[in-house]
């Protein structure tokens, strides 16, 4: 009998910086759930924290959303009457704009304005000790700035992923009055015929985890900032770069569990 | 959580601290008694501020004991330990106040975890403008931290640690970055709150004037450990070559 052993060097394994940072990205995410159900929560840093997330991206969200709905509705409209189903334009639009288009673009914007925010302003009061500060005054940081701004983007990209996807359908109806004519009435008649549950609620079940994901990366980035303002600057730009791509690995995921639940 | 009478308010217990192959405090000792203006002097990258870190429980040590007002650090939970916090005052290096907030919400903010929503609405607006006038800042009561002048933010932070007049001030480097003009200010300003509220004070600096004005005593920090403990006319007049680097 022939014994293969294999030596494998763990030490390097885990010294990689890849499986360091999910591993610090995980102790983290289990340091909000730890704090989280402590009690004192900062309700009025989480409403603050709410508006600054939700109200003040809305305008940003809106525009894009309106012209998203509006430019795919005029592109898709050639091909469907190549094919002669131009009156199926607002179904189709529809669809695509409530499934994939309109929460994922959101979640992106989010990422941008969120998760850059978020870790350039953690990581700025970091690197200039008012997180230290916190500390010693008897505030614990993570509850305070944290729980309450991850709370907010959980909560606020869903609440802005679902206006911008009834602006993106106004959008589309202003894309198809653009060529041709169809009438209010009609439109929206058209659009919720096309659409079910199965669409709406697994998309609008995603933007959660969207909002948590951004939330704690912005904020994970923002508290582990160092070297001064150069890390500032760095927390800020890795916070986008990993929320962005952390939106596109939970579509994915949701898209194969709405497809193994029978949803679609 | 009472200090026991005559016991020294901050007992440091041969502390160790290393980071990575740097070891900055090697069995370090010292006591601070009731009342005093204790100077750390030290220089750059010595230790010091990861001294002062380690007594208020920013920082934990590797290795030795720290006992503040009498109790353990090492051993406080953290509902304790925030107990503890709010009997020391802290001022930064860099001032740390909240760049979003006014002063009045940065001299506020300690007050909403250490003090009940009755107390506030009672209180807090007193205490503010109370912690302000000590500094000789009442005016700035609705400006942003950005509006201030470095000395002013100084001072504010100052206002900030003491607004829940504490029987400890820790010190980082108070007068850094600051005139010649604005830092004797600062010392003298540092020397009138110890009298009125009676605090004893830890004090990182290496600035002599500030140390001549506001010490009672000064421990050196070299090589991480306490090489000289003794007045600032006594270190000043003393040959041993390490020691007069500092005072040359």
């Amino acid at each position: 009998m022939i014994q293969i052993t294999r030596q494998v060097n763990y030490t390097k394994f885990l010294e990689n910086p890849f499986f360091k940072e999910a591993g610090e990205i995980s102790g983290f995410t289990a340091r909000f759930f730890k704090e989280i159900a402590k009690p004192k929560q900062e309700y009025e840093e989480f409403i603050k924290q709410c508006f600054y997330i939700g109200y003040k991206t809305l305008t940003l969200v809106g525009v894009t959303a309106f012209i998203m709905g509006l430019v795919l509705t005029i592109q898709s409209r050639p091909t469907l009457l190549e094919f002669g189903a131009e009156s199926m334009l607002p179904a189709m639009v529809s669809v695509s704009l409530i499934r994939e288009i309109s929460p994922v673009i959101t979640a992106l914007i989010c990422a941008g304005k969120i998760g850059s925010g978020l870790g350039a302003e953690l990581g700025s009061m970091k690197v200039t000790e008012q997180i230290d500060a916190m500390e010693v005054s008897g505030t614990n940081p993570f509850k305070y700035l944290v729980v309450t701004r991850v709370m907010a983007a959980t909560l606020m990209v869903p609440v802005l992923a679902s206006l911008a996807n009834a602006i993106s359908l106004y959008g589309g109806y202003m894309g198809v009055n653009i060529r041709g004519q169809i009438s209010w009435h009609l439109y929206w008649l058209q659009v919720y015929d096309a659409l079910s549950f199965g669409d709406v609620i697994p998309s609008l079940i995603k933007t959660f985890f969207f909002g948590f994901a951004i939330g704690i990366i912005g904020c994970y980035k923002g508290f582990s900032s160092q070297k001064g303002t150069e890390g500032v600057g760095k927390s800020a730009t890795t916070a986008v770069i990993v929320s962005s791509l952390m939106v596109f690995i939970i579509d994915l995921i949701a898209v194969q569990v709405t497809d193994l639940l029978g949803l679609t | 959580m009472d200090t026991v009478k005559n016991s020294p308010i901050i007992r440091v217990l041969k502390l160790s601290k290393s980071f990575g192959e740097n070891h900055v405090l090697k069995d370090f000792s010292m006591d601070v008694q009731h009342g005093e203006n204790l100077v750390i002097l030290g220089k750059s990258g010595s230790g010091k501020s990861v001294l002062i870190k380690c007594i208020i429980g920013l920082i934990d040590a590797d290795k030795g004991d720290i006992q503040v007002l009498g109790n353990s650090i090492n051993g406080l939970d953290q509902d304790n330990m925030d107990i503890l916090r709010s009997k020391i005052g802290f001022l930064f290096q860099s001032n740390a106040l909240y760049d979003s907030m006014t002063v009045r919400e940065n001299l506020e903010f300690p007050l909403r975890i250490n003090w009940t929503k009755e107390q506030r609405a009672e209180g807090a607006e007193a205490a503010v403008r109370e912690a302000l006038e000590d500094v000789g800042l009442l005016h700035t009561i609705n400006m942003m931290p950005a509006e201030l002048s470095g000395g002013m933010k100084k001072r504010v932070a100052l206002a900030r640690s003491l607004i829940l007049k504490p029987k400890v001030i820790l010190y980082d480097e108070p007068t850094t970055g600051l005139d010649p003009i604005t830092s004797r200010e600062i010392s003298h300003l540092m020397v009138r709150v110890q009298q009125k509220y009676d605090t004893t004070a830890v004090i990182i600096s290496h600035d002599l004037n500030c140390i001549q004005i506001t010490s009672n005593r000064v421990v050196m920090l070299i090589d991480g450990t306490c090489y000289a403990d003794d007045t600032f006319e006594a270190l000043s007049k003393s040959t041993d070559p390490k020691i007069n680097l500092f005072f040359e």
